[in-house]
């Protein structure tokens, strides 16, 4: 009966919507079809439709390892930011949305600040300090670097849908003489896979996309492929097929992410974080 | 937040997350500031200055401008954004496969490296190979992106637009789907204009999540780096440079540590108080 939320202003709003995603799918569009473009072509005559589509430059970043392997290190800080992030996020968040304690709110907005602060402003003390722990150049430095971005948004997101469930879960596990962890581990994080879902997106979308701490903590080893792709300018200028090739692979993780946990997505994002 | 039992124990809980945060957060803080009060020629040779650099900073009109240059920009943006992104929230569909088609490609630029969200508007735009760019020039319009301020400027803003109004739209979408119908068959029966029942069912539901999504633009916003960088390299000139390239170019480009440290430290605080005033202000509201 009802299609869209307010089906009352639904027939503007649809229009903008449609008009959106148009938007949205132009650059994208000229993104894919430059990609399978030779650089000749693309700087030569202009046409919407690629004349003569190859995957020459997808071949190029799947032989030379310094692209494949920029590639795993990227996915591995991501990996390692997004589950520190929430194993040590939902203890915090669990005891903000469940007790009373000394500093709480303060600590919450301390917390919060950290989200607030420009990566640009710890660039010189982030290499310093990381250097000086011989993380240099590691996946872990980034992953960690990046924790303190992501954990502050993890504690906030989880904690509120944390204290959108009601505690009488809490109390019926006690009567059921449930001990804590089993009450944690099996109840009460099962009960949240929506909050953690939408979590792990938010992860994701920090680390995965960030370029300046990525780029200031690693050198060769663990060179990220964001970083790889700011190097495709040779003698001969920029070689735009294989940066547009590169630029497609970089959005594939992202849509295999959004693919798998799209029902826990969908139920986070509907729940509503509204306290 | 009000049925909460008083026990401090909870400590436990977020001792965890402290002892992270203060190790990436506090200790390189504390650096910057460390920094801010120094002349420092190379490692072993520096001096106390005092707040020689927070004068310099303060007077400097390179900082000056760029302050100007991101409140314009962080402003821009969220007129825009803001109620782009519930429009489009508002059109989508209520539940069912093509909701679900809509969220998921809506995601998709957000997941998108920012270096790589400026490429491809580098390739959208350019006027030489970029279909807008070229699309543009033939319907009659000068464009050239990398000569005129102004155009440089609307690229990107259409460019942020492009890459953020999801976000906005993903959480309003939330927000509108926590509204039980029932709320809209009563403003249907009381003869509630489109206007009346945005204003009175949807807004109010919307409030939190719409102080989430416009906190989350302001402090982004206010740290933007990567994407002008790519696309216009922050000019033509220094038109579009922003805090965070000013100060990436002091820092690591002139190792001008004393004085980037100061900007840092003023960069830092005129965040904080941003988000602070904006948030206590919303939040006095709706006790």
């Amino acid at each position: 009966m009802i299609n869209s939320i307010d089906n009352r202003s639904s027939k503007v709003a649809q229009t903008v919507l449609a008009i959106y995603c148009v938007y949205l799918a132009f650059p994208l569009y000229w993104l894919l079809a430059i990609s399978v473009q030779q650089n000749a072509d693309i700087t030569g005559a202009f046409s919407i439709l690629p004349q003569e589509p190859s995957l020459e430059n997808f071949m190029e970043l799947w032989t030379n390892p310094v692209w494949s392997r920029s590639f795993i290190n990227s996915l591995t800080y991501v990996a390692i930011n997004t589950i520190l992030s929430i194993s040590l996020a939902l203890p915090a968040a669990y005891a903000f949305s469940r007790y009373q304690f000394l500093g709480d709110r303060q600590l919450f907005f301390w917390l919060l600040t950290n989200r607030m602060a420009p990566p640009a402003v710890f660039l010189l003390p982030f290499f310093q300090l990381y250097s000086a722990f011989g993380l240099f150049d590691t996946p872990l430095a980034v992953g960690l670097a990046h924790c303190l971005f992501t954990i502050p948004m993890a504690v906030w997101i989880l904690e509120g849908f944390m204290s959108s469930i009601p505690k009488d879960l809490d109390e019926m596990a006690k009567v059921d003489g449930h001990s804590f962890g089993f009450f944690f581990f099996r109840i009460f994080i099962p009960a949240n896979w929506g909050g953690i879902g939408v979590t792990i997106f938010f992860c994701f979308m920090f680390s995965w996309v960030e370029l300046l701490i990525a780029r200031t903590l690693t050198g060769v080893e663990a060179k990220p492929i964001v970083v790889t792709m700011t190097r495709t300018i040779s003698a001969s200028g920029i070689d735009w097929g294989v940066l547009a090739a590169a630029g497609v692979v970089t959005i594939i993780p992202g849509l295999i992410l959004v693919w798998f946990v799209r029902k826990r997505l969908i139920q986070g994002f509907a729940l509503g974080r509204v306290k | 937040m009000d049925n909460r039992v008083k026990d401090n124990r909870a400590w436990l809980g977020v001792l965890p997350v402290l002892l992270i945060v203060a190790f990436s957060g506090v200790i390189p803080l504390m650096t910057v500031v460390n920094y801010s009060f120094q002349d420092i020629l190379d490692f072993d040779n520096r001096f106390f200055v005092g707040f020689q650099w927070y004068s310099q900073t303060l007077n400097d009109p390179r900082f000056i401008t760029a302050f100007a240059r991101q409140l314009l920009f962080t402003a821009s943006i969220l007129a825009i954004e803001i109620p782009l992104g519930i429009m489009v929230a508002k059109g989508m569909p209520r539940q069912g496969k093509k909701a679900t088609a809509i969220l998921l490609f809506l995601a998709v630029p957000l997941l998108i490296p920012s270096n790589v969200v400026g490429t491809i508007w580098q390739l959208f735009a350019r006027p030489d190979i970029g279909l807008m760019g070229v699309s543009l020039n033939y319907l009659g319009w000068n464009f050239n992106y990398t000569a005129s301020a102004s155009q440089a400027w609307f690229t990107l803003l259409a460019m942020d637009i492009w890459h953020w109004t999801s976000l906005v739209a993903l959480l309003s979408y939330s927000g509108l789907r926590s509204i039980p119908d029932p709320y809209y068959q009563a403003a249907e029966l009381d003869g509630a204009s489109h206007w009346q029942t945005f204003r009175w069912v949807e807004l109010p539901k919307l409030k939190s999540v719409l102080i989430i999504a416009t906190l989350l633009r302001l402090m982004d916003s206010f740290m933007i780096y990567t994407e002008p960088l790519v696309l216009t390299g922050g000019g033509p000139g220094s038109s579009t440079t922003f805090l965070s390239q000013h100060l990436a170019t002091m820092a690591v480009g002139q190792f001008d540590l004393g004085p980037a440290a100061a900007f840092s430290v003023i960069y830092f605080l005129f965040i904080l108080l941003f988000c602070w005033f904006f948030y206590t202000i919303v939040m006095s509201e709706s006790d």
